[in-house]
């Protein structure tokens, strides 16, 4: 499809600048979005596609550069005008007021909508829609019910509630199964046949060659170039986007797998609502050995890494860590008897959001020499130690004295994952630990892990990631609803097998 | 304690209650917009002088009433310019309001060739029903015994009660109050939300303060209005932001304060109670509420708005 004066490009992005903080996120950046279809924005961690995405959708304020919407020149101040103008955005973080129901979030700010709110209509609207488009949700749930597949849904419904005719979806396979990805895929389509333009984030190269029609890749805040999806494979993307050749890195199977490191016998675990979420795992991970827990999210997995760090106290069951009953230990103690976490939320659970990177650095182990003497920081340590830690996990964007919350997803992941591994730990349970990351970082967080199993770590690996799971693992465990279902060697593990197991059906027993 | 004394209590439980009723409704207001506006107290002395002030020159109520809720509204913006586009501390500038808005009003007050101070109000909020309405047993003294501002009260927490969970515009505030990210996101201009209701919270405080200086304790003192402001902060916890229990939380404080009186005019041995014990009654009682309340878990089933005092800065991450 080629544009010409009569079908104007659905947005035009001309030299967009903005600078945070002396970073340049988005440097003369331009971008072309045709109507009717999935433009893929691809770029490393920190290469600017959000910065990008809230400038279009109206959130950020660019410092310079135009704008034009089917032709037209716009200026938006908030996201407000942007949703005028027809662009909406669904957030890497979403955006969806949590204890509001999921009508709510759709009505709030339509500017349509009469004075008094009628509940019964909205969830009836949403409902329909929901249906049209392949989106059902429960209209009447808030939203912190929900799934975050499900959160996800109501992102996109808020979009069309709208009627906005550009949609910006900022990553949203990254929190799905790649059987929920399918289901977005074909609401993706559909869209674009009717005339929608979308623009697409993904670090998944095979996602955007799978759906996308055109793709453009951003490096360090600058345009690197644009191509027509049909013309590149997959590798050469990742060459655009990191200026190198990349191969993902898989495990070597190995012979020798020592003695048992941690060993979890028969745990239950409640949720926060006081469900039982873990009803009974039992499962051993050796000395060098990477122990896979595959399951939909959901399944009892944050309880599960919970439960074994001390976060979260266990109903019944014990954990031992190299022979040591862990049990009834606090989580400090765990630290120290040789156990790394790496959570799932970075910011939050894993990291201070308002340190700086060097301090988040020594977050486990500050009390101790050389952070600390006769109960006093040292503030060279801090420094010294950072800067070599920066370095060596390869951790971009660093400002020092700024909060490491300023940080991109991928170099946040690098400095949790380097600060466990510093920590030389015997095990390490890791959740999630490449999500989100662009390919480069994933190599490198997946070599990080292949190291510690070298050195003799035993680590527990729990993904929603298959092909993570099975380029990394020794060994498979399946869990549905709280249970362990399922077990493998990698070797024997397929997609589908894994899939049905996923989905509750027990092999065999049927 | 007989009959009558009790209607007594009950009915003076009424008019203590309503000025916090407006100022509680008005906390709750601006709280729901996720800005903690600690100078209540302030816009209710602001509000009181004001109030005062208009009536006193001009001999209508009417414009005391309005020249009340402008000088609460107007201290209010203050503390909006600060926390909203400023973004800066809300505990600190609140509790600056606070003290200036008690500071000017006492100066307000006694300014002049002929100050206001000691002076009695021109005009006063009498009982708006007379004659057999009023006599009727019960319903009469409780539901048709009371001054105009009373029933505005009480329409107050009607339409506030509406406003905040039936409209659109009461779902925008309370989305900005929880998560002004994502109302922004979809389309609220978090802003505007904020000050408009900073101010209508202000407003409400004016009024509030007014109904001492017009309808409680109509003559100007310096003092008038106690610790009523303050007591209304603590009263939006207790109601746990929702306006119609702030209605019964007020009067239930309003009959609190009132008990020391009841009691002395019981005899013996109930007026032996010193009356300095008695006069805490109502503030242990507040203690006790928002520890019970804010305690253990039920903290999390309360209802505050989880941006509450949090500057919110669109740009940031
Ligand atoms: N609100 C902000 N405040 C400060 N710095 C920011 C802000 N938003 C982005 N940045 C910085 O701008 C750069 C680009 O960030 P951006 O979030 O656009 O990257 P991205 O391509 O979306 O990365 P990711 O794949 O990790 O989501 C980063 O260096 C980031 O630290
Ligand atoms: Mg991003």
């Amino acid at each position: 499809m080629t544009s010409d004066a009569a079908t104007p490009l659905a947005a035009e992005l001309i030299g967009i600048d903005k600078e945070f903080y002396g970073v340049k996120a988005n440097d003369n950046v331009n971008f072309l979005l045709e109507r009717g279809q999935v433009h893929a924005l691809l770029g490393e961690n920190g290469a600017g596609k959000s910065t990008l995405c809230s400038i279009l959708a109206g959130l950020y304020r660019p410092d310079s550069g135009e704008m034009h919407i089917s032709g037209a020149p716009v200026l938006f101040k908030s996201p407000k005008d942007a949703l005028a103008a027809g662009v909406g955005m669904v957030y890497q973080h979403f955006r969806l007021v949590a204890n509001l129901t999921v009508a709510e979030n759709l009505a709030l700010g339509h500017p349509g909508l009469d004075v008094r709110l009628n509940q019964k209509e909205l969830q009836q609207a949403a409902t329909e829609l929901g249906q049209r488009y392949g989106l059902p949700v429960d209209a009447s749930a808030r939203i912190w019910q929900l799934s975050v597949g499900e959160q996800q849904r109501v992102e996109i419904l808020k979009l069309l509630y709208r009627d906005a005719q550009i949609l910006i979806l900022d990553e949203p396979t990254a929190v799905l199964t790649p059987q929920e990805s399918k289901v977005l895929f074909k609401t993706m389509r559909q869209l674009a046949e009717e005339g929608r333009s979308i623009i697409f984030v993904s670090h998944k190269l095979d996602e955007v060659k799978q759906i996308s029609d055109q793709v453009t890749v951003l490096r360090d805040g600058k345009t690197v170039g644009g191509v027509a999806t049909a013309d590149a494979e997959p590798k050469d993307l990742a060459r655009m986007m990191v200026g190198r050749d990349l191969e993902l890195p898989t495990r070597k199977p190995s012979e020798d797998i020592g003695s048992v490191m941690l060993g979890v016998s028969d745990i239950h675990v409640q949720s926060d609502r006081g469900l039982e979420a873990v009803r009974g795992m039992t499962l051993d991970v050796h000395e060098g050995e990477v122990v896979g827990i595959a399951g939909v999210s959901g399944n009892g997995q944050r309880e599960l890494a919970q439960g074994l760090v001390g976060l979260r106290p266990l109903t019944s069951g014990s954990v031992e860590l190299d022979g040591v009953d862990i049990t009834h230990m606090s989580v400090l103690s765990r630290i120290r008897a040789g156990c790394g976490y790496v959570p799932q939320s970075r910011l939050g659970m894993g990291l201070a959001p308002g340190l700086t990177t060097e301090e988040n650095l020594a977050l486990k182990a500050f009390r101790r020499p050389p952070y600390s003497k006769s109960r006093r920081l040292v503030a060279s340590a801090f420094r010294d130690n950072g800067e070599r830690e920066i370095k060596e996990y390869d951790i971009r964007g660093v400002r020092p004295g700024l909060p490491i919350r300023l940080l991109s997803g991928g170099n946040l992941q690098k400095a949790l994952v380097g600060r466990e591994v510093e920590m030389s730990p015997k095990v390490m349970i890791l959740r999630s630990p490449t999500r989100g990351l662009d390919v480069g970082a994933t190599e490198a967080v997946r070599n990080q892990i292949l190291e510690q199993r070298e050195k003799g770590v035993a680590v527990l690996l729990i993904s929603e990631d298959l092909d993570e799971l099975m380029a990394l693992s020794d060994r498979l465990l399946v869990i549905y609803e709280g249970e362990v279902v399922g077990e493998m060697p990698t070797e024997d593990a397929t997609a589908e097998r894994l899939g049905l197991l996923m989905a509750g059906q027990r092999e065999g027993a049927s | 304690m007989n009959d009558s004394l009790l209607m007594l209590t009950v009915v003076a439980a009424i008019g203590l209650g309503t000025p916090l009723i407006f100022a509680t409704i008005g906390e709750i207001i601006t709280e729901r917009s996720g800005i903690l506006n600690l100078g209540v107290q302030g816009m209710m002395l602001m509000g009181a002088v004001a109030g005062f002030w208009a009536t006193f020159t001009t001999g209508s109520l009417l414009l005391g009433v309005l020249a009340a809720v402008v000088a609460g509204a107007a201290l209010s913006s203050i503390h909006a310019f600060t926390s909203i586009t400023l973004r800066a501390n809300q505990i600190v500038s609140g509790l600056a309001l606070a003290i200036f808005g008690a500071g000017l009003a006492s100066f307000l007050g006694k300014i002049g060739n002929d100050p206001l101070v000691g002076n009695p109000s021109r005009e006063v909020f009498e009982p708006l029903f007379t004659g057999w309405l009023v006599d009727l047993p019960l319903v009469g003294p409780l539901l048709f015994g009371h001054d105009l501002l009373v029933y505005v009260s009480w329409l107050v927490a009607g339409i506030a009660s509406y406003y905040l969970f039936h409209t659109r515009m009461g779902l925008s505030l309370r989305a900005v109050g929880e998560d002004p990210a994502s109302a922004e996101a979809a389309g609220v201009n978090v802003s505007k939300v904020r000050y408009v209701h900073v101010l209508t919270g202000g407003a409400l405080a004016g009024l509030g303060g007014a109904y001492f200086s017009l309808a409680l304790v109509p003559t100007w003192q310096d003092d008038p209005i106690g610790a009523a402001g303050w007591i209304a902060i603590a009263l939006v916890i207790l109601s746990s932001w929702r306006p119609w229990r702030a209605v019964f939380a007020a009067y239930l404080f309003g009959a609190a304060s009132r008990v020391q009186f009841t009691l002395q005019t019981l005899g013996e041995p109930w007026s032996d109670i010193p009356s300095t014990l008695l006069s805490m009654l109502p503030f242990v009682l507040a203690i006790i509420a928002m520890i019970v309340l804010t305690s253990g878990k039920r903290a999390r089933y309360l209802g505050a708005p989880a941006a509450l005092a949090i500057p919110y800065f669109r740009e940031e991450r």
